[in-house]
């Protein structure tokens, strides 16, 4: 008594552990529960092209920080033959910063970073930091001029961001007079400009840099923004239109007055970026981020593409397994083999489920038929299996060539099937039918199909795969309930009716 | 009026043992894996009991190479009537009951004819391993036939009726007679259609018995009503049963004996995973039996003679119905 409560409590905590694994999996790397959740992926290259002189280069790119509003980072490399790489922080500053010791002639420095859109919240830092209060010292005309147009702006405004809105409409407007006229004909760059002018108000301003992500854009670049401080927090805008707000597609690449691209050894250097929009499946995106932590390396995402494929495959072998468990030992169905249902539901998942029913049948169907053949010739055992593995294949290559030239390519999935397995199969329900006749090949046939059905369904399951894919763990809990039944002493649903006549007593 | 199923309240209520539970709680806990082999294998079941002074049909010849089988009919030659079994052979597959000759051919029980080649056909297949558990290599057994006793002529069809009988801890808890039927093809195994009769285990009456799960009054070949059926020397073949216990060490076993015309009752084999329908065939349950047993105290330094007494003093039935407090 006392060894079954230690066995169900191991049972009950193994069943635990994997659960919590699970949520914690779930909690800390965001891998979902569910399958089919996916989220955008920008990937966002930049390119650093400059002409080196032949002595040491030091290229400096500023970076986008590793949370920016509306965006998150989740990936960065760089590429870049022959230099040191590296990514500086200062403050809240990142830059990359490639070096090397001798360069001549054309250079090409890539950068590229994944980012993913996040849903934080849309506005800049709060607070009052490095920003600067511009006191330009005005020609006269100039400073007429500002003082005119800044009049007329405040005018029609009530606040710091209602002002720099007017004061941008202002110097848009196409029926221009004399003052913006002389205040752009000095500053090209509206957003000097409208710093400047802002500068003279004392509304303290920053430069921002920014990039509006676009699918499959090449050779963009970046656009100047400025940020104003209303006295509580700070506002971006955009110099050119006045709109206030960050647009959904802008990723603020660099901010603060420090140039965004520093080359050093070098000349006529450029930046340019090149993006593309991804799709990609929550999951996987959850295991690129957290490729450091314990969990992935528990997982199975760690390895190469083409074990995983494989291990798809492996995990889901306990699901089947218990099917099988399950369907023998509470029901108490008849199969031809323990496992050899687990394979044929395997067979099934490649070929999808009719075809596979159909071909499967076939194949046996038409190997019993030579098998009644072969039971005349006297043969031995061994030769006898390895005669019907030959004649299996012979049977699958014939199904398949024809399947293919009747126009269906689902014939060439045939070969999925274990060809021993079938061959054993072939020979066991031979002998059956001559010990114990045709009706008990049906029922124990009958009753693989059935289980290989059962276990296929529950094997191509979305929520299944994924699950027993994403979280292995859970695969404790399943062989929590496999040992479990494998203590089930009660009666089966089979008993029910073999032990019937026990009620006419 | 015969149901389709029966409740679970009232397989409970009489205690019958599933396969679940047999395999848990009895085979594993009492049947320790290193002895399977003893009964999984006829030939040593054979050689253990002529240790033991277990009577069984004696041991004509053994062929356990492929080279044998082609100078096999110089071992037949002075055999007219004998059986050929796979040693591993399980559910009584592969065994071939030659009751006389004609001609060169040999005649199975069933009355139909084989040949030399057959036979030999037959033999590779023992020894490829078609017949037993896994498709092991095998070799094959050629034992005497039993002449078996008149008290049941009339009850069995073509084949040799068997009493199986489990063991429990040394103690037999529940016995059958096995009829071969048409249906069953001379072979004593209830699935296969053979006719189960559950047997009063203090006097070896006949309780109640079935075939394919339904209750019958008259074996379905020859009419004879079963309900007169009482096996001769009961005593004997419980004590039998009960010693195979003491010489495999298994502690829940099947029995399969015959009674010989002149040598009595005899071994024929065992069974480490004794089936289920000899409660069906008795209308009763094992498991009250069973944890009876299970409860007894010194129950090991009993004889098999006391055990049996025992056995037949307190597992006795009143007419085929299940009563309150009567194990």
């Amino acid at each position: 008594m006392n060894q079954k409560r230690t066995f169900f409590t191991v049972l009950v905590l193994m069943a635990l552990i994997g659960i919590l694994t699970a949520v914690l999996r779930h909690t800390i790397s965001g891998t979902p529960f569910f399958p089919g959740q996916s989220t955008s992926v920008w990937l966002v290259e930049a390119r650093v092209d400059f002409e080196a002189t032949g002595g040491p280069v030091t290229a400096s790119l500023s970076l986008p920080g590793l949370k920016t509003p509306g965006f998150a980072l989740y990936e960065e490399q760089a590429a870049s033959p022959g230099y040191g790489f590296s990514i500086l922080e200062e403050n809240d500053n990142r830059r990359a910063e490639w070096t090397k010791r001798e360069a001549t002639g054309e250079q090409s420095l890539y950068y590229s970073a994944h980012l993913v859109e996040s849903d934080q919240d849309n506005s800049s830092d709060v607070g009052k930091p490095a920003g600067e209060n511009r006191n330009v010292a005005w020609e006269a005309a100039q400073e007429l001029a500002a003082k005119e147009v800044l009049d007329r702006a405040r005018e029609t405004s009530s606040s710091p961001q209602s002002l720099t809105r007017e004061l941008i409409k202002l110097l848009n407007s196409p029926a221009s007079n004399q003052n913006t006229a002389l205040l752009r004909s000095d500053n090209v760059d509206q957003a000097e400009l409208v710093m400047n002018l802002l500068g003279r108000e004392g509304i303290a301003t920053r430069s921002v840099m920014g990039l509006y992500l676009e699918d499959a854009r090449r050779r963009q670049t970046l656009t100047p923004m400025i940020e104003i401080h209303t006295g509580r927090e700070w506002l971006l805008v955009n110099p050119q239109t006045g709109e206030v707000g960050i647009p959904a597609n802008l990723l603020l690449w660099h901010r603060g007055g420090v140039s965004v691209l520093d080359v050093s050894g070098g000349g006529k250097s450029q930046v340019a970026f090149s993006m593309i929009k991804q799709t990609v499946p929550a999951a996987q995106l959850a295991k690129a981020q957290n490729s450091g932590s314990i969990f992935s390396r528990l997982g199975v995402h760690g390895l190469p593409i083409e074990e995983q494929s494989m291990f798809k495959f492996l995990l889901l072998l306990p699901l089947g397994a218990a099917v099988v468990v399950f369907m023998r030992v509470m029901i108490g169905l008849k199969t031809s083999g323990t496992f050899m249902p687990i394979l044929i539901a395997l067979a099934f998942l490649q070929t999808s489920l009719v075809p596979g029913l159909i071909s499967f049948i076939s194949v046996v169907a038409m190997g019993l038929a030579l098998r009644s053949y072969l039971s005349r010739l006297n043969l031995l055992l061994v030769a006898r299996i390895a005669t019907l593995i030959v004649l299996v294949i012979f049977i699958i290559s014939a199904l398949s060539i024809i399947g293919y030239h009747l126009g269906y390519s689902t014939g060439m999935t045939i070969t999925f099937f274990p060809m021993i397995i079938i061959a054993w199969t072939i020979e066991r329900m031979s002998i059956l039918w001559e010990e114990e006749g045709s009706q008990e090949v049906l029922i124990q046939g009958g009753g693989s199909l059935v289980v290989a059905v059962l276990a296929y369904l529950i094997m191509q399951t979305q929520l299944l795969n994924h699950l027993t894919f994403n979280f292995p763990e859970l695969n404790l809990v399943l062989l929590a309930l496999i040992l479990a039944m494998g203590q089930y002493t009660g009666y089966k649903l089979t008993e029910l009716r073999r032990f019937r006549a026990m009620d006419e007593l | 009026m015969s149901k389709r199923w029966v409740s679970l309240r009232r397989l409970r209520q009489l205690g019958m043992l599933g396969m679940n539970c047999r395999n848990v709680d009895f085979i594993n806990r009492y049947n320790d894996r290193k002895l399977f082999p003893l009964v999984d294998n006829k030939l040593k079941t054979k050689l253990l009991a002529q240790e033991y002074d277990v009577p069984t049909p004696s041991l004509r010849c053994v062929v356990r190479e492929q080279h044998e089988i082609s100078h096999i009919e110089r071992q037949l030659a002075d055999m007219d009537s004998f059986a050929l079994k796979p040693a591993k052979g399980s559910g009584g597959k592969g065994i071939v009951v030659v009751i006389g000759r004609k001609g060169d051919d040999f005649v199975r029980s069933s009355g139909a004819l084989l040949s030399l080649a057959d036979i030999r056909r037959h033999m590779s297949n023992i020894l490829a391993g078609l017949y037993s558990l896994g498709g092991a290599s095998d070799v094959a057994i050629v034992e005497d036939l039993v002449a078996f006793d008149d008290c049941f002529s009339g009850y069995s069809y073509e084949g040799v009726p068997d009493i199986r009988i489990i063991v429990f801890q040394g103690y037999p808890v529940m016995a059958m007679l096995r009829l071969a039927t048409h249906a069953s093809d001379g072979k004593a195994n209830l699935h296969q259609g053979a006719v189960g009769v559950g047997l009063s285990l203090d006097d070896g009456r006949c309780l109640n018995a079935v075939q394919f799960s339904k209750s019958v009054k008259t074996h379905p070949d020859t009419e004879r009503s079963l309900s007169d059926i009482q096996v001769p020397g009961w005593r004997d073949i419980l004590v039998l049963a009960a010693q195979c216990c003491d010489m495999t060490g298994l502690g829940y076993i099947g029995t399969d004996l015959v009674l010989d015309k002149a040598l009595g009752p005899q071994l024929l084999e065992l069974n480490a995973r004794p089936g289920l329908s000899i409660q069906v065939a008795n209308g009763r349950g094992l498991l009250p039996r069973l944890r009876h047993i299970e409860g007894l105290t010194g129950r090991r330094r009993l004889s098999p003679e006391q055990r049996v007494d025992y056995c037949m003093r307190h597992f006795v039935a009143v007419g085929g119905q299940s009563q309150p407090g009567i194990l």
